[in-house]
């Protein structure tokens, strides 16, 4: 592990980047070595281990330190690994993370595998010999001084740097949203397992987070499904927002056009469609004037509470009988529905025996169940 | 705080499960509560300093927009969850998509007499350009694909179906199943199939056949030309735009129709 450097982990012009592995750990020898969890990048010239936590810490090594590699394979509990034969240090190396060391190998090990390409990757860098090719020009090194790591770069190299910036922050960010995955998993567990006797109060605390991270909601309750205290309040706003619009259109809306409608309205700050979904599916339990209704063929629709499709099939049974027979296109227009709740409709009709289809090439055709009235 | 209960004996009782909890090495949910509590409000710090460099780049930027979502995928965060969730909030990744999501269910419908409810991908991303005008962010084909899928818990059909190198997008409760899908991706092609084509090329019965194209036929995705030379062929409007592209109006729809 002496043979390392300490890196900004830039590339340099004319390197360029070859495959990148997370999940590493290093050894020096056979021992472990603090650098546990970090990425590993191949490039063709170096190799170079960045702390997947501290983004400052990384390390490199040049490829021509190489003497050989060899794979060893994995075992139970133990990761597959590459160990990498080494030269001795050059005299002009730069300062790194280790004077010296008793071994002339290191071990790179993968804790989330990648190890099959990463190895191929490698062994093709090492017989290619890339580096001796293309000469790297050392970037202009402003800022001397204590933070010799630090590189004030210019043109294409700025450019990396600034991608490197921002690739840096997004993974810390997803790391540090990766470990409360972790833990809101291990919490969700224990509120299955009833451990640690948890309230409702906490619970639906605890679904909250869950909800501003976006992570999937295992916990559900039998008073509020997968919703929060923010699903309850956009379910009261909604019961409001959706009454003039409901009776306008004959008391019901598929989801599909409330989620629409909500979302023209608000302009900013939008439902996505799983808030919206799950505030309706409260709006039964919160007493409100409205329901969310579920059609066998998948549909869903809003439906004020005043609202009864079953008595509405009465009418619809007469509409048709009246016209001898209508498609669900026919019948929206007479209506003025959509043709989605059109067709929902007349399906609920023919469920309910009032109505016959003639399904054909030409469309599917309702007609009055003569079978029922006529026997 | 949630409190247990008083007394001495109480706590008692509490020391003595925390103490055996610690021994088995397991931590009371209640403690993990309160780190996820403080943990949160860290990530939300750094979020926040994260958003306010990169949120430009995430609106401008598909190709961002793509890297970032594959991440948050691997670690099982959905960003899209929810437009209460912290990446909506402070990136605006959120409302981008709802937005957008509606402009494709409108898209959709506006098109629907003509093509039965079976959209190209193509097609969808011109229309929906067209719909938002020059001046709005670009949006890319990844970025339909995202909305729709979110859209799908609504319940009202949407489905993305592969056939040859792209997707037909599904906007109507149809049954697809796998028949009916595969004699799609033969129809991409061309534009259009025939029963004798089906026969050879997917080595089915002619009844089998048959259904599957009065399916489609039935379900309006499907148009019957009997006047073509030899045998009938089914087209599927929703691939003909870029051979024919005219308005149709829904009464022009309906002649077409047999």
């Amino acid at each position: 592990m002496d043979r390392f450097a300490w890196a900004s982990g830039l590339l340099e012009i004319n390197e360029t980047l070859v495959i990148q592995q997370r999940g590493l750990r290093l050894y020096d020898g056979e021992e472990k070595v603090k650098f546990d969890t970090g990425v590993l990048l191949l490039s063709t010239h170096r190799l170079i281990w960045r702390d997947l936590k501290n983004h400052e810490c990384c390390i490199a090594i040049p490829l021509s330190q190489i003497v050989f590699i060899e794979e060893q394979a994995a075992g139970i509990g133990k990761s597959a690994k590459i160990v990498v034969h080494l030269h001795p240090a050059p005299s002009n190396k730069e300062p790194g993370p280790f004077q010296s060391s008793k071994y002339s190998y290191i071990k790179l090990s993968f804790k989330e595998h990648g190890q099959i390409e990463f190895y191929r990757r490698l062994s093709e860098e090492m017989t290619q010999r890339r580096w001796e090719n293309m000469p790297v020009f050392q970037t202009v090194q402003i800022n001397r001084g204590p933070q010799a790591g630090r590189i004030r770069a210019v043109g294409i190299v700025g450019i990396e740097r600034k991608l490197e910036e921002k690739r840096k922050e997004t993974d810390k960010n997803i790391s540090e949203a990766k470990e409360m995955v972790e833990l809101s998993k291990s919490i969700a567990n224990k509120i299955k397992e009833k451990q640690g006797d948890i309230t409702e109060d906490e619970t639906i605390r605890f679904k909250s987070y869950l909800l501003s991270m976006g992570i999937a909601n295992p916990v559900t309750r039998e008073t509020y499904g997968s919703g929060t205290h923010y699903h309850m309040q956009l379910a009261k706003q909604l019961a409001g927002i959706l009454q003039a619009p409901l009776e306008e259109r004959g008391g019901i809306m598929s989801l599909t056009e409330v989620y629409c409608l909500v979302n023209r309205a608000r302009g900013l700050e939008l439902l996505s469609p799983e808030d919206l979904v799950n505030a309706c599916k409260m709006l039964v339990a919160l007493k409100l004037p409205l329901r969310l209704r579920l059609f066998d063929s998948g549909v869903m629709v809003i439906e004020l509470q005043s609202h009864n499709e079953e008595e509405m099939v009465a009418s619809a049974l007469e509409t048709v009988s009246e016209k001898g027979s209508l498609t669900a296109e026919e019948f929206a227009k007479l209506v003025g529905m959509s043709v989605l709740l059109a067709k929902e409709r007349l399906l609920l009709a023919e469920k309910m025996g009032h109505l016959c289809r003639d399904d054909s090439v030409e469309g599917l055709r309702f007609y009055p169940n003569l079978f029922m009235t006529q026997s | 705080m949630h409190r247990r209960g008083v007394g001495a004996g109480a706590i008692a009782k509490r020391k003595l499960a925390e103490a055996k909890y610690k021994e088995r090495g397991t931590v009371l949910a209640e403690d993990q509560l309160a780190q996820m509590s403080k943990q949160l409000d860290m990530f939300k710090t750094n979020l926040e300093e994260f958003a306010s460099k990169h949120k430009q780049e995430i609106r401008k930027n598909p190709q961002f927009r793509v890297q970032f979502q594959d991440m948050c995928a691997t670690i099982g965060v959905d960003p899209l969850a929810s437009g209460k969730g912290f990446w909506s909030e402070m990136l605006g990744v959120g409302d981008f998509y709802y937005e957008l999501g509606v402009q494709i269910v409108e898209v959709c419908l506006a098109l629907k007499h003509r093509n039965g409810g079976l959209i190209t991908l193509e097609e969808l991303h011109q229309q929906v350009l067209k719909g938002r005008g020059k001046f709005a962010q670009h949006v890319s084909q990844d970025d339909l694909i995202r909305a729709i899928k979110k859209l799908k818990v609504l319940g009202s059909g949407f489905g993305i179906i592969p056939v040859g190198g792209t997707y037909l997008i599904q906007s109507v409760p149809a049954e697809l199943n796998m028949d009916h899908t595969v004699v799609l991706q033969l129809a991409e092609k061309k534009g259009y199939v025939t029963v004798s084509e089906i026969k050879s090329s997917l080595k089915w019965e002619m009844e089998r056949a048959k259904h599957v194209l009065e399916h489609l036929l039935k379900e309006g995705m499907a148009w019957l030309d009997t006047q073509a030379p030899g045998e009938s062929q089914y087209w599927l409007p929703a691939l003909f735009t870029e051979l024919y592209s005219q308005e149709i109006t829904p009464e022009e729809a309906k002649e077409a129709l047999p």
